[in-house]
């Protein structure tokens, strides 16, 4: 094929986040990271592997476990003209920096009137399925949407891991990306080249006749087999992966649902408040209201903490099978 | 620097120690008469502090400072009438409207920023602090915060990190003795905010906060300290806040006889009489003049700039 082909090696999702990090700092001495046993241990992912190594313990910088005072020094490092990286551990332990994620980073740039600017990244491991249980495997990312002045990013295959992390590195604005644990052991074709992303680009992954599904993170791959099976029983369904959750790119959806005049929308997090109910608001309020054959349909985490035994972990997130039936009873009922 | 017996430097600080203090009143009164919107944290009484602290650094160095800021800002060099107009609401304002008294900065003189949150401003002068280690510049961060701030979780995060990384920071408490209406006495058990320091294995010192000489010797110190590597410094700075914490605050939790004792220990006052030697009767006045002529100044040509616009109002939100 091309180039781009030629250029494109297979990575880990999580290799994909490293590439990003690397090529970041060698470009541009502003960036630097922070966070937990992100130095000699590598992160608790692996994600920063041996970043340590290559940029010293300055660029690569082990914190104290302080999430408060992390991203608060980033917000700082921000201001006095550096491009601070934070990894959070755990989306988890966002909760213990709300206050400078919220009330500082977010607000800073509208607060003082466009006078100073807060570009720094927060990269957190998000999501369930590793038997975490509750206080390690949330799905938070309608919280941070909610916020005025941040940018939320959600990757799910390892090519946007890297594209929309770098764009996020060069935004001058706050961005939180939300990495699913399930994902960094995936593997896909990831360009060679520090090619950022734009965000607010959704990418259509499949396209469909007979319904349209939008999946965020590892809802995206799972929709993805979904379809997969619903070919097979003769049902065509498109695939839309918001990506960037704000700045959100609502045409691809609305055009596509327009198309199929069915939607089909698919969160891990838990029903009530989160970022579907925005899509669906989205659709609802688009000229693809009159095209609807079918109510909008969410299909979410349940209203329950992520529990640890598997089989109650598996029930309370959506899985292939549950994004299949819920499709299935959507084409056949309407 | 001797701003006792140098006349530039007695000069310098009582003009700007009059300066806070006439602004303030200004604030208070155009408050009181409806002319203000939201809400007024005051500094009066606490003057020195920030005057014999700004007066310790250079240009290029940074603050951080707290809800009750007007003071260090104008301290640290910024402009009144953009003040005085982001106060009344004006387009000409330093947040363009969008901050009013609690969020007030001036990036070109390095402020980084009041802070409507206690504590909020620690972690990022520790942030500011760790940028100028990595770029190896020569700067020296000060961040400004009060008694009520050392009890939350975020001082303590940020002052350890400026602590284990050696970071130039100057932790500067201002202790009026309240936070709102929590006595010092109520809120921690040390007798002294400094001794805190030692946790963090820092120098820690408590200074007469009303006097500006005493703060400027400490944090001029702290400041070379900083400057030469060899990482923070906590200083307590014990003064009073004579008005209320805020306009709702009916001082219902202390008396007026407190509130009379630390009046006489006016700051401004005690300051103008060890120089009245360096300067004279004729120039002191002259100094609470031109204190007062700026300040009229500043509202005037705040009133006269246009009301801050809705036009642009969702424009700020992110920047390009």
């Amino acid at each position: 094929m091309t180039a781009v082909a030629e250029q494109t090696r297979t990575l880990t999702y999580a290799e994909a986040v490293r590439e990003a990090l690397a090529q970041a700092m060698t470009a541009d001495d502003r960036v630097f990271l922070l966070g937990e046993d992100v130095g000699t241990y590598g992160g608790a992912f692996g994600v920063t592997g041996d970043l340590v190594h290559r940029f010293g313990e300055e660029r690569i910088r082990d914190t104290p476990i302080s999430e408060l005072g992390i991203v608060g020094a980033a917000v700082g490092a921000a201001l006095a003209g550096m491009r601070p990286v934070v990894e959070i551990q755990f989306s988890d332990f966002t909760a213990q920096a709300m206050d400078q994620i919220v009330n500082q980073a977010a607000k800073i740039h509208f607060m003082l009137g466009g006078a100073a600017t807060v570009p720094m990244v927060l990269r957190a491991p998000t999501g369930s399925g590793t038997g975490a249980a509750a206080q390690h495997s949330q799905s938070l990312e309608a919280w941070f949407a909610h916020v005025p002045g941040l940018k939320v990013v959600m990757p799910a295959t390892p090519a946007d891991a890297k594209s929309l992390l770098l764009a996020a590195i060069d935004d001058p604005n706050p961005v939180i990306v939300l990495e699913h644990k399930l994902l960094y052991k995936q593997s896909g074709p990831v360009p060679e080249e520090a090619t950022p992303a734009r965000l607010g680009e959704a990418a259509v992954r499949r396209t469909g006749t007979d319904l349209t599904i939008v999946a965020t993170g590892v809802m995206v791959p799972r929709s993805l087999e979904a379809a997969e099976t619903l070919s097979g029983q003769g049902i065509d369904a498109s695939v839309i992966d918001p990506r960037t959750l704000k700045p959100l790119d609502a045409k691809p959806i609305v055009d596509d649902v327009i198309r199929t005049g069915r939607a089909l929308l698919v969160q891990e997090a838990p029903r009530t408040a989160g970022f579907m109910a925005e899509i669906a608001a989205v659709i609802g309020e688009s000229p693809a209201f009159g095209h609807l054959r079918a109510p909008i349909t969410r299909l979410c985490g349940l209203d329950v903490p992520i529990p640890y035994a598997p089989q109650l972990e598996r029930a309370a997130v959506p899985q292939v099978d549950s994004i299949v039936r819920e499709a299935t009873d959507l084409v056949r009922r309407w | 620097m001797d701003l006792i017996g140098d006349a530039g430097a007695a000069r310098k600080t009582l003009v700007t120690m009059w300066t806070i203090r006439r602004f303030e009143e200004a604030v208070d009164d155009l408050f009181a008469r409806g002319l203000m919107h939201g809400t007024m944290h005051l500094s009066i009484g606490q003057e020195a502090v920030p005057v014999g602290t700004c007066l310790a650094l250079s240009e290029g160095d940074y603050i951080t400072s707290t809800h009750r800021g007007h003071g260090h800002c104008i301290a640290k060099g910024a402009r009144l009438d953009e003040m005085m107009a982001e106060l009344l609401a004006k387009e000409t304002g330093y947040c363009r409207g969008r901050g009013g008294s609690m969020h007030i900065a001036d990036v070109a003189t390095g402020n980084l920023g009041a802070n409507g949150i206690v504590a909020g401003g620690v972690p990022i002068a520790a942030g500011a602090g760790l940028a100028v280690k990595m770029r190896g510049g020569p700067e020296v961060v000060v961040s400004f915060f009060g008694d009520g701030a050392v009890n939350e979780g975020a001082w303590h995060e940020g002052v350890n990190l400026a602590a284990i990384w050696d970071l130039p920071v100057v932790f500067v408490c201002e202790n009026n003795h309240y936070g709102m209406s929590m006595s010092v006495s109520r809120a921690f058990r040390v007798k002294q905010l400094s001794e805190r320091a030692a946790a963090y294995g820092i120098p820690g010192v408590t200074v007469d906060g009303n006097d500006p000489q005493a703060v400027h010797d400490v944090v001029a110190d702290a400041v070379t300290r900083a400057r030469a590597g060899e990482g923070p410094t906590l200083i307590e700075a014990t003064t009073y806040r004579w008005k209320g914490h805020s306009k709702s605050d009916k001082n219902l939790y202390r008396t007026r006889e407190e509130i009379e004792q630390w009046r006489e220990r006016d700051p401004i006052a005690r300051f103008e009489q060890r120089v009245a030697d360096t300067l004279g009767e004729r120039e002191i006045q002259a100094c609470r003049d031109e204190a007062r002529e700026r300040v009229r100044a500043a509202i005037r040509a705040a009133n006269a700039a246009p009301d801050a616009s809705a036009d642009s109002l969702t424009e700020a939100v992110y920047a390009r």
